[in-house]
């Protein structure tokens, strides 16, 4: 197999995490909802860390980004 | 014709040559936006101070605003001890919020595209936090990397575990950063792409995405800036604090 074609293959298989941090931010939000829905109160309060978990769960799909990238153009 | 790549906005351009003996100092682009930022975020917090109004006025409130929200991030998150430290932290805040939002400005360029921006501030807040932690707490800084009431014999494994996650933060602190501000303007060239080769026909689809990723940029500038202290708090507190 020539080079290109496997660099292809490799970042478009490099996208397969994505599944994961889909899996992650839809759980995140889920539970903010349900807690929120039953603690009103509290959710403005939570609403900083759904931020921070929603930034850090993101930052796992951008490293694959990242390895896809390396993948087609560092090697 | 060229082909415009999405990646060529990217492209740091030196616009004043100061070679330094074999050292290139010039004054690139990345230089320009920075010293643009700086200088927005001091007159934004400067004169908007100058008043020192009891009651504070509608710059004022905005001032006092962003300095409570970082103060109150910094009292949250490390407790009393981070005071010290408001300074610095407030300034990664912002420099980091400006340089972000100042990048959404049409024909502009975002120093925190590129990996060696995002990495330098990573590595400043890395190395200083884990020294931070030797000089607080001494040798008992390295209970940070043994969680209390674990059995030995799960700490073999879980001991490397923890040092290698320790030296992960760095790189995952500056990827995060630089991978949401290169891919949302990378999507954003991308898509433009897609309007000008479909046309007038069926052109208004993409820029209708575009107008939402748009604010969603916007959003994310904000929201990155906002990540990167917290974490540094966190970080600053793990140091403070040692041992969970």
């Amino acid at each position: 197999m020539e080079l290109e074609a496997a660099k292809m293959i490799g970042a478009g298989l490099a996208t397969i995490a994505l599944a994961g941090v889909g899996v992650g931010i839809g759980t995140i939000f889920g539970n903010y909802i349900s807690g929120s829905l039953r603690n009103p109160a509290a959710s403005a309060k939570v609403f900083g860390n759904v931020l921070l978990g929603f930034a850090l769960t993101e930052a796992i799909g951008l490293f694959a980004l990242v390895v896809a990238f390396l993948i087609l153009f560092a090697f | 014709m060229e082909e415009h790549s999405p990646l060529a906005q990217f492209e740091i351009r030196k616009l004043i040559e100061i070679p330094l003996g074999g050292i290139d100092a010039s004054f690139t682009n990345s230089s320009l936006w920075m010293m643009i930022s700086v200088i927005l975020a001091t007159a934004f917090l400067t004169l908007s101070m100058r008043g020192r109004a009891m009651v504070p006025g509608r710059w004022q409130s905005m001032a006092e605003l962003v300095y409570e929200f970082v103060a109150n991030m910094l009292r949250d998150n490390v407790g009393s001890g981070g005071r010290r430290y408001f300074p610095f932290i407030f300034t990664l805040f912002v420099f980091i919020l400006f340089n972000n939002s100042l990048g959404m400005v049409p024909y502009s360029f975002t120093p925190t595209s590129h990996i060696i921006v995002t990495f330098a501030m990573a590595a400043v807040v890395f190395v200083g936090v884990t020294i931070i932690g030797f000089i607080k707490n001494g040798t008992g800084f390295l209970k940070l990397f043994v969680p209390s009431g674990v059995p030995w014999f799960l700490l073999i494994i879980l001991v490397p575990i923890e040092i290698i996650s320790y030296f992960v933060r760095p790189i995952s602190l500056s990827v995060r950063l630089f991978a949401n501000m290169m891919a949302g303007h990378t999507m954003l060239k991308v898509f433009g792409g897609f309007v000008v080769s479909l046309g007038l026909l069926a052109g208004w689809a993409p820029l209708l995405f575009i107008i939402a990723l748009t604010g969603m940029e916007i959003g994310i500038a904000m929201l990155q800036a906002y990540v990167f202290t917290v974490l540094s708090c966190l970080y600053l507190h793990d140091a403070l604090h040692p041992g969970h």
